[in-house]
């Protein structure tokens, strides 16, 4: 990511700024200045101050939206994608920030590779915030200096993927985590439960003969989380919740004061396990889509609040590593360029969810969660950071015309109504409809 | 025949109609004098699992509708040497391949297969899901000797869960109006089993399951899916096998069938398997002349 040149301003003028940290939402033109958010004021004011004005008539000017959950496959697997191509998808689906899981490979638990991942050479597009991972290799047995990979850039420590099922073992990372006010971000899965599982338990896998995940074999985990975050006073963080009891319990904890905080996805809150039809991969994620039930109980935590942000597990697979037989098909779904096109059609358009939580959900909710400092908000000072879109607009999703690299989508040809018109990262355009 | 059967992947995808012409067609085939309806045509059988009757009968079917076969299993091919199965069916349909039958361990299998290959896919069963041909022969079987299947009560007694006869034959038998009983022990036999399709109910007892029964259907245990779970083997022959004091409870023409091979002394009681009610050779024999009318009607070579 370049810095923008010093003196150089960019006015953001005509549009709607939505901004939940400064409780903003009126008409009002966005001065930027050295990489920051110089002034905001009434239309028109701040005209002779800007040498470049990019018109937002009719737009929604928003915080830059902050991904907490994505998977960039370098280093390791640039087949699939690339910290570049992973980047550029962020900003044409308007995030300006992402951060990236730990199971690349080598697993990112050394301050060599969370630094490695973050240098210039890597040509990212937005802000790129490693998740480093919690035990060395991910395989669960030893703590990684969480001390270091923080000093390295890391946000926050998970083994996404490879839950933390050992209770000592949580323990002990979510008290080492606390110390240095890092979130341990979990994929609660008692993997011990979910051997040879493709999708959800229920009906749907019973008629196509697949063998299916319980509701419990989240839930339990996320339980035992929250106990041990209430018994060691850290926080931690549910990664991609999809459950109707997972989403119980963290409500219930959050009312107790406890440091519980849960992202939801997009197809989470959209899709079913019946969407799976006739063993389209493309509809094989983990967690499994589930009950509409379930999709129900994600759509009630996020119109209450119990959801802190909108997350997208993009996890982009190659043609090969999808298009196989469903027990053998790869976990997961791209999703960065469909995340807020789906917020807007579902939650907003649909039930009727203001646009401000949608842009707190998406902004700074998720700032918050990992603490990212002058992230999340438009408020003179911050990092000028900006997605502006148009929530109106109507448009046809191509999968074709991705910018990541891989096309495993299960909307391809869907309807969207809300479009991205322009990604800002520190004053830069980096994306533009 | 509807365009929409181009492939057999389901009994699900089936129409009442579509069934009734296959089966109708199925009681006109003989072996031994049929007609060369599929002469030059050539048909791969692809075999990712061992199977005894399935193979021999889409063979002995395709052969005596006067086609070429050539058969293509997992361990004496390039599918050894990791070719996908997306690979291996684009090749297979480069080499002229007219149809082609696959058996697979993977449930769907066959259904990714159909997207990517340009010529008919019949679905010899696929992981647990299901094996329409099977069902297509049972449902020949059942019609020799009931007038109809509407309002016939058929228990499927066994490991329903691993089975994926159970799904093809109750999703077929729901679609004519039967009521189908699925019947064992819980682990097997879970309660999700009822939502399969309307009609189907899941029950652990089966002497309440058998009462007033018209067809009893039997399903092969496999010794180490017992292994682990909460009933002994013993235990399940005690309450799980069909015996002749179980048949009493049945009526008195109901028939017994089993898709095989049979574990002798484990499902089925002697007496009942070698028994008169037992209809399991002539399910054998229906299968040749089912896959027989099955292979003439997605190759359209019916008359």
């Amino acid at each position: 990511m370049k810095a923008k040149q010093s003196g150089v301003a960019l006015l953001i003028a005509g549009g709607r700024v939505i901004d939940p940290a400064s409780g903003l939402d009126q008409e009002l033109d966005v001065l930027l200045r050295d990489d920051r958010v110089a002034e905001l004021a009434a239309p028109g004011v701040l005209k002779a101050h800007a040498r470049e004005t990019f018109s937002a008539t009719g737009c929604i000017v928003a915080p830059g939206f902050v991904d907490l959950h994505v998977h960039l496959r370098e280093p390791g697997q640039p087949h699939k994608e690339t910290i570049a191509t992973g980047t550029a998808a962020a900003a044409a689906g308007g995030f300006t920030a992402v951060c990236t899981m730990p199971n690349t490979n080598p697993v990112n638990d050394s301050p060599e590779i969370t630094r490695w991942m973050q240098a210039p050479e890597r040509d990212a597009l937005v802000r790129v915030f490693p998740i480093a991972a919690a035990t060395v290799g991910s395989q669960g047995e030893k703590l990684t200096s969480f001390a270091a990979l923080k000093r390295a850039g890391a946000v926050a420590v998970s083994d996404d993927g490879k839950p933390i099922l050992d209770d000592k073992l949580m323990r002990d990372a979510l008290r080492a985590a606390g110390k240095l006010n890092l979130a341990v971000v979990q994929h609660a899965e008692d993997s011990r439960l979910t051997a040879g599982c493709s999708m959800n338990l229920g009906p749907t896998s019973f008629r196509l003969g697949l063998r299916g995940m319980s509701n419990s074999a989240e839930s339990d985990i996320v339980r035992r989380d929250i106990a041990l975050a209430r018994a060691t006073r850290a926080h931690i963080h549910v990664a991609h919740i999809s459950t109707a009891e997972a989403m119980a319990a963290v409500r219930q904890a959050k009312k107790a004061g406890i440091r519980a905080t849960a992202e939801v996805t997009p197809h989470h809150f959209t899709l079913i396990d019946e969407n799976i039809g006739e063993f389209d991969t493309n509809y094989k994620m983990n967690p499994p889509l589930r009950s509409d039930a379930d999709r129900d109980a994600m759509i009630e935590g996020i119109l209450d609040g119990t959801i802190d942000a909108i997350a997208t597990d993009h996890a982009p697979h190659a043609f090969h590593e999808k298009q196989v037989e469903f027990e053998r098909a790869a976990f997961g779904i791209i999703g960065l360029e469909t995340a807020l096109p789906i917020a807007l059609t579902v939650l907003h358009h649909h039930f009727k969810l203001p646009l401000w939580r949608i842009v707190e959900l998406l902004s700074s909710g998720p700032a918050r969660v990992f603490g990212l400092e002058g992230l999340g908000t438009l408020a003179p000072g911050a990092h000028a950071d900006v997605t502006i879109f148009d929530p109106a607009k109507k448009w046809i999703y191509d999968a074709s015309q991705s910018k990541s690299k891989s096309r495993n989508t299960p909307y391809d040809g869907w309807s969207f109504t809300g479009r991205v018109v322009a990604t800002i990262v520190a004053g830069n355009v980096v994306y533009q409809d | 025949m509807t365009p929409h059967l181009r492939c057999l992947l389901g009994t699900d995808q089936l129409t009442v109609s579509e069934i009734e012409a296959i089966l109708k067609l199925a009681r006109r085939m003989d072996p031994r004098r049929a007609p060369q309806l599929l002469r030059g045509k050539r048909i791969v059988l692809l075999f990712y699992e061992a199977s005894t009757r399935t193979r021999t009968s889409f063979e002995f079917a395709a052969k005596a509708l006067g086609a070429t076969t050539t058969l293509i299993t997992a361990t004496s091919s390039s599918i050894e040497k990791g070719e996908s199965l997306i690979d291996t069916g684009w090749t297979v349909t480069s080499l002229g391949a007219d149809a082609i039958v696959m058996r697979h361990p993977n449930s769907g299998a066959p259904y990714l297969l159909s997207r990517y290959v340009p010529v008919p896919v019949i679905n010899a069963g696929d992981g647990l899901h299901q094996h329409p041909s099977q069902a297509l022969l049972d449902a020949l079987t059942i019609t020799n000797h009931k007038k109809k299947l509407k309002g016939l009560r058929v228990v499927i007694v066994g490991d329903v869960f691993h089975s994926r006869v159970a799904r093809s034959n109750a999703l077929l038998l729901s679609k004519f109006g039967a009521e189908v009983i699925f019947c064992g022990p819980p682990d097997l036999v879970p309660d999700v089993s009822a939502t399969l399709a309307p009609g189907v109910v899941a029950c652990h007892d089966l002497d309440a399951a058998m009462r007033g029964a018209d067809v009893v259907m039997s399903l092969r245990i496999q010794k180490e899916r017992l292994a682990g779970r909460q009933i002994s083997l013993e235990d399940y022959i005690a309450k799980f096998q069909v015996t002749p004091q179980r048949m009493r409870l049945a009526r008195p023409d109901a028939i017994v069938m089993h898709p095989g091979p049979i574990v002798r002394g484990l499902e089925l009681a002697n007496e009942v398997a070698d028994g008169p009610q037992s209809c399991m050779h002539e399910q054998v024999a229906n299968g040749v002349k089912t896959r027989m009318a099955i292979l003439a009607t997605v190759l359209k070579a019916a008359r």
